[in-house]
């Protein structure tokens, strides 16, 4: 038992740094992600055929496919595809990149399903007065209907940043030294499985726990402004 | 002046406008009575393109507006509407909720939309309420609100689609009163309603409408008092 208490207290100061790394991840792939999913909301609620198609296609790839299977297809498959055909081989992303990458365009495919709910969750009178008063679609889009979907989304945005969080420790598999990888190190050298991935489980959940509160917290607020 | 041709609406098999062809006049005020589902609203929705009319002609001062080519966002500017739900912004202040469209819309300045904003809230009894947002308004309030933003990009012609309905009873008059008053300033109306009392007192021309038809029109005298179709007469036993 004592032995134990002090690998779990010798792997945790090691694992901290790990932490930043994943929040980085998080805050880089949901930030990305925003975007990407407005943009393909947007897409996939527009009149344009083809931009419905390539909206369409996009989500239903990257939410049908594992993120870890993604993570592997971008890092062997295409970045390196691209150092080579572009770099002469002489180029290799850096890991953090990659990484953020693949988190942003995964969390863009889960994040454009909820823009489209928010915006469709507007009440559709909404842009019948916007286009009643002599707006454009687009302008009663900007100034009407994303201003109130901002605030719906807001609460299912938190849920997505609270996963994303937690998925990126399957970037340990391509070796990006977040919490997990850091605790696989640890215990390849000290072989103390048990303790090391306590104290991994542990750094996850405190960070989850205090998104999750933050995340509530908000939701309750909205609840009482809206009343 | 608009003049409406053979205008037909079908939501998919459903057909609800089924040939309506009418020409209202600059100035004129029309109600349009009616049992539910006649299409009444729909036939007020497709003038200023809410509904894309599936076949006939709508034009407004000699302009076809169910040309496809037409500007319908500038035409729109000219054709204020108001709704049975109020369809206040509720992310805006009572005050940006009449400005919006003026300052990005027609391009006017924010203080010169201000001045006219506060000009019509005052018209409209509401100008203590300029800073709050519409939740905390009471449906008479909103209403008469909505009807203010409408004014505010100093339409033509104005479009009341039941504007009354949604209310408790007691805010009905305060909202038929601005009504009232706007019947005064010379401005096209066409008005949806289930307050007959209110038709007959103001309008010019009555239309009644039943099954997709405009099945008799008239002065409110006509309609009311000496009705001729035997739809009309059985309508207006059943609600006056």
């Amino acid at each position: 038992m004592g032995d134990f208490v002090s690998a779990f207290f010798d792997v945790l100061p090691k694992l901290i740094p790990g932490a930043g790394t994943t929040l980085l991840l998080t805050i880089c792939g949901v930030g990305c992600g925003i975007l990407i999913g407005l943009l393909m909301a947007l897409m996939k609620l527009s009149k344009n055929r083809i931009l419905k198609i390539i909206a369409n296609v996009y989500i239903e790839a990257l939410r049908g496919t594992p993120l870890y299977v993604e993570i592997f297809l971008f890092h062997f498959g295409v970045a390196s595809v691209i150092g080579e055909l572009f770099f002469n081989g002489k180029f290799s992303f850096p890991i953090l990149v990659t990484g953020v990458v693949v988190l942003s365009l995964n969390s863009g495919a889960y994040v454009a399903e909820i823009f489209r709910a928010g915006i469709q969750g507007v009440d559709k009178g909404q842009m019948e007065a916007a286009r009643s008063l002599g707006m454009s679609e687009k302008e009663a889009m900007r100034m009407v209907i994303l201003p109130q979907a901002f605030k719906l989304v807001i609460p299912p945005l938190g849920n997505e940043f609270v996963m994303l969080l937690k998925d990126t420790s399957l970037l340990a598999a391509i070796g990006l030294s977040e919490i997990m990888k850091r605790g696989q190190i640890y215990t390849s050298v000290h072989f103390e499985p048990f303790p090391t991935y306590v104290a991994v489980a542990l750094v996850y959940l405190a960070l989850t726990l205090t998104f999750t509160r933050i995340i509530n917290w908000y939701e309750r607020k909205l609840a009482t402004e809206s009343k | 002046m608009i003049e409406i041709k053979g205008l037909r609406k079908a939501f998919g098999d459903l057909e609800v406008l089924k040939g309506i062809t009418e020409t209202i006049k600059d100035g004129e005020i029309v109600s349009i009575i009616g049992p539910s589902g006649s299409g009444k609203s729909t036939f007020l929705r497709c003038i200023n393109l809410l509904e894309q009319p599936t076949g006939g002609q709508i034009i407004i001062d000699g302009e076809e507006i169910t040309n496809p080519k037409h500007d319908i966002n500038k035409m729109r500017e000219n054709l204020g509407m108001v709704f049975q739900r109020f369809n206040l912004f509720p992310h805006k202040t009572v005050l940006e909720n009449i400005t919006l469209a003026p300052i990005n819309v027609k391009g006017i300045a924010k203080a010169e939309a201000e001045k006219t904003a506060r000009e019509l809230l005052t018209s409209v009894g509401l100008l203590d309420k300029q800073d709050v947002y519409p939740n905390s308004l009471s449906g008479g309030q909103q209403q008469r609100v909505a009807i203010a933003r409408a004014l505010a990009m100093n339409p033509a012609i104005m479009l009341f689609d039941e504007p009354t309905s949604a209310l408790d009873p007691e805010m009905v008059g305060e909202v038929l009163n601005v009504i009232r008053q706007l019947t005064q300033t010379g401005m096209t109306m066409l008005i949806v309603t289930h307050e007959m009392g209110f038709a007959r007192e103001v309008s010019d021309r009555v239309f009644f409408m039943d099954q997709g038809i405009i099945m008799e029109q008239g002065t409110p005298e006509d309609i009311f008092n000496h009705p001729k179709e035997a739809r009309t007469k059985d309508f207006l036993a059943k609600v006056l």
